[in-house]
């Protein structure tokens, strides 16, 4: 998931829009139109390798940031069960955030650097990891909605040119579709539930829809440099049409939990074959990425602490691993 | 050989189950949290084999005590007084050494007690002790590795990895400590004898803190008394984090 274009602003001068008339820029364009896998070693344009970096460190900075609001009820799920499958999820995001973070690296990149630029705020994560869970049900809506949304925007992802980027997208959209149905078990047990817990699954859905199609990122006309992205194989789908997609694949689910969308516009429209729906707040978009989420900043606070606090932990682990190699040094010599 | 009461069993099931579930609760708090990406994976990995274990130990608790209670029934619906996991696993995580000394005192005792429970007469106990005893010889390797990492590390982490230590060795002494309960199970051939676990107990804890070049602390006085549903002011506050939606909702299916 989470490859909303965050931090790529019209006029923002470091990806360039690239004509590709050199040789090398022929070539490798035409291994692109020819659907080839391009590899690390590879020559690329710098500006694909910039897309990619950015790409895809943001996705595992969303991994990594994400495993904050669900470890947020780990300890208060409602049953074992519940618990062990909830630990089993946060435990392949945080597996999804090693595979991503490896593949960025054979970008040139290291992890440290990417990290380091998470921690300072320059580099973006989905803006949904912004949002509260403040109950049970926040758990089932983030699997169904936000989790769906993630593999109807990865899918297209494994067949992305950049080789190392699609092989782990096809070993995450496995994992992601065992966490879309868990969060869906858990909206079907609370909407056949008592009273209470059917509310909990409206306020869930009632709060997590809109932000769920932000997720897909500005709407096309707003989105300048998807056109590069899809010349380069990076992005197959654009983002209006994936959200759209989402709409049409969750209206029918939402019904079947008997549940109502939060959105009065909603309708299926006949001769589009698809669901209309309403406006999406825009502004509320831009603020959330911008800074001004709910949980902005202590999704930030708890990364940085837990970096800062663990600081000793690393620098302890490089030490040690240092004494051991001049130990065996000296024994070899 | 002689028989067992049901009880009886019961009453070592959930000492057993106990122990494993609060030591899983306790890891799922570092979730998100931890020093470096593949110890949050580590951490919940463990966390999740002993909470696998508490379900398999408790549903049998369940079953034995014939009551119609669950492992959900018994998780969550029991008071501290009634819990009976030894007082160790309930400490707090505080920092990542007091976790890790925590840890490696109780994977070792833990390896020993499942090991000796593979060859219990109770086949049911003898089977879940069969699939744990994979489990936990990883999570000795992990704790195990990273006291060594942290008391040969830098003089910082020396001095954490110490204090841990000598701060949670006083827990110790309960995981060996019988009584005629256990006595009775120790005769019938359905649990091992605590006592007897602590040689090989003591020799892998003297090796490895030997390794880590740390101080083996002196035996001081031992506490005592969460076997006997005598728990420290920390199990309160994870039963009432951990049992709130079941308590809030009784009899909600989730």
């Amino acid at each position: 998931m989470y490859t909303q274009g965050l931090d790529v602003k019209p006029g923002d001068k470091a990806i360039p829009l690239e004509s590709g008339t050199s040789e090398a820029e022929q070539g490798f364009q035409g291994r692109i139109d020819r659907d080839d896998r391009i590899e690390p070693k590879d020559w690329m344009p710098e500006g694909y390798r910039k897309t990619l970096i950015r790409q895809i460190s943001q996705h595992a900075h969303s991994e990594v940031v994400g495993m904050l609001p669900e470890g947020n009820w780990i300890t208060r799920a409602p049953s074992l069960r519940r618990k062990a499958v909830l630990l089993a999820k946060v435990q392949d995001e945080a597996g999804h955030g090693l595979y991503l973070y490896s593949a960025a690296e054979t970008l040139g990149v290291s992890r440290a650097e990417l990290v380091e630029q998470l921690l300072s705020g320059k580099a973006k994560y989905s803006s949904i990891f912004n949002y509260p869970t403040t109950t049970w049900a926040d758990i089932g809506a983030i699997g169904w909605l936000v989790d769906g949304a993630a593999i109807m925007n990865q899918i297209p992802l494994c067949r992305c040119s950049y080789g190392p980027y699609a092989r782990a997208m096809i070993r995450i959209c496995k994992e992601e579709s065992f966490h879309q149905r868990q969060g869906y078990e858990i909206m079907l047990a609370l909407s056949r539930g008592s009273d209470a817990q059917k509310a909990m699954a409206q306020d869930a859905l009632d709060r997590w829809w809109w932000p769920s199609l932000m997720m897909f990122g500005p709407s096309d006309k707003d989105s300048p440099h998807s056109a590069q992205s899809m010349r380069w194989g990076i992005k197959r789908i654009s983002n209006d049409d994936l959200r759209q997609k989402f709409v049409d694949v969750t209206v029918p689910q939402a019904e079947y939990l008997g549940l109502k969308m939060p959105d009065p516009d909603l309708a299926w429209n006949e001769a589009r074959g698809h669901y209309d729906f309403g406006a999406i707040d825009w502004e509320e978009l831009k603020q959330v990425i911008s800074g001004n989420g709910p949980c902005n900043k202590s999704r930030m606070k708890a990364r940085r602490d837990a970096h800062a606090e663990g600081a000793w932990v690393r620098e302890a682990a490089l030490a040690h691993a240092e004494k051991r190699r001049a130990r065996a040094l000296k024994k070899a010599g | 050989m002689t028989d067992i009461a049901k009880d009886q069993l019961f009453e070592y099931l959930l000492r057993l189950g106990d122990s494993s579930l609060i030591l899983g609760q306790r890891l799922s708090e570092w979730c998100g949290h931890g020093p470096e990406l593949e110890e949050d994976i580590a951490l919940i990995n463990i966390a999740l084999d002993l909470i696998g274990q508490a379900r398999s130990l408790l549903t049998y608790a369940g079953e034995v005590e014939g009551r119609g209670r669950d492992e959900d029934g018994l998780a969550f619906l029991r008071d501290g007084t009634d819990y009976r996991n030894l007082l160790l696993v309930e400490q707090p995580n505080q920092d990542f050494a007091y976790t890790i000394a925590r840890q490696f005192l109780f994977d070792a005792f833990h390896l020993e007690q499942q090991r000796a429970l593979m060859g219990s007469r109770d086949e049911t106990l003898a089977a879940i002790a069969g699939k744990s005893v994979k489990e936990v010889t990883y999570h000795l390797r992990h704790s195990s590795e990273w006291l060594v990492r942290l008391g040969d590390g830098t003089p910082l982490s020396h001095g954490k990895m110490q204090t841990a230590l000598d701060d949670l060795w006083m827990y110790s002494g309960e995981m060996f400590e019988m009584d005629a309960l256990e006595a009775a199970l120790a005769e019938a051939g359905v649990a091992p004898d605590r006592a007897a676990l602590r040689p090989a107990w003591e020799a892998r804890v003297a090796a490895v803190i030997e390794e880590a070049t740390l101080q083996r602390p002196d035996d001081g006085w031992m506490q005592s008394g969460g076997l006997r549903g005598r728990h420290s002011e920390h199990l309160g506050h994870i039963l009432a984090e951990m049992q709130h939606l079941q308590r809030a909702h009784p009899g909600a299916q989730w």
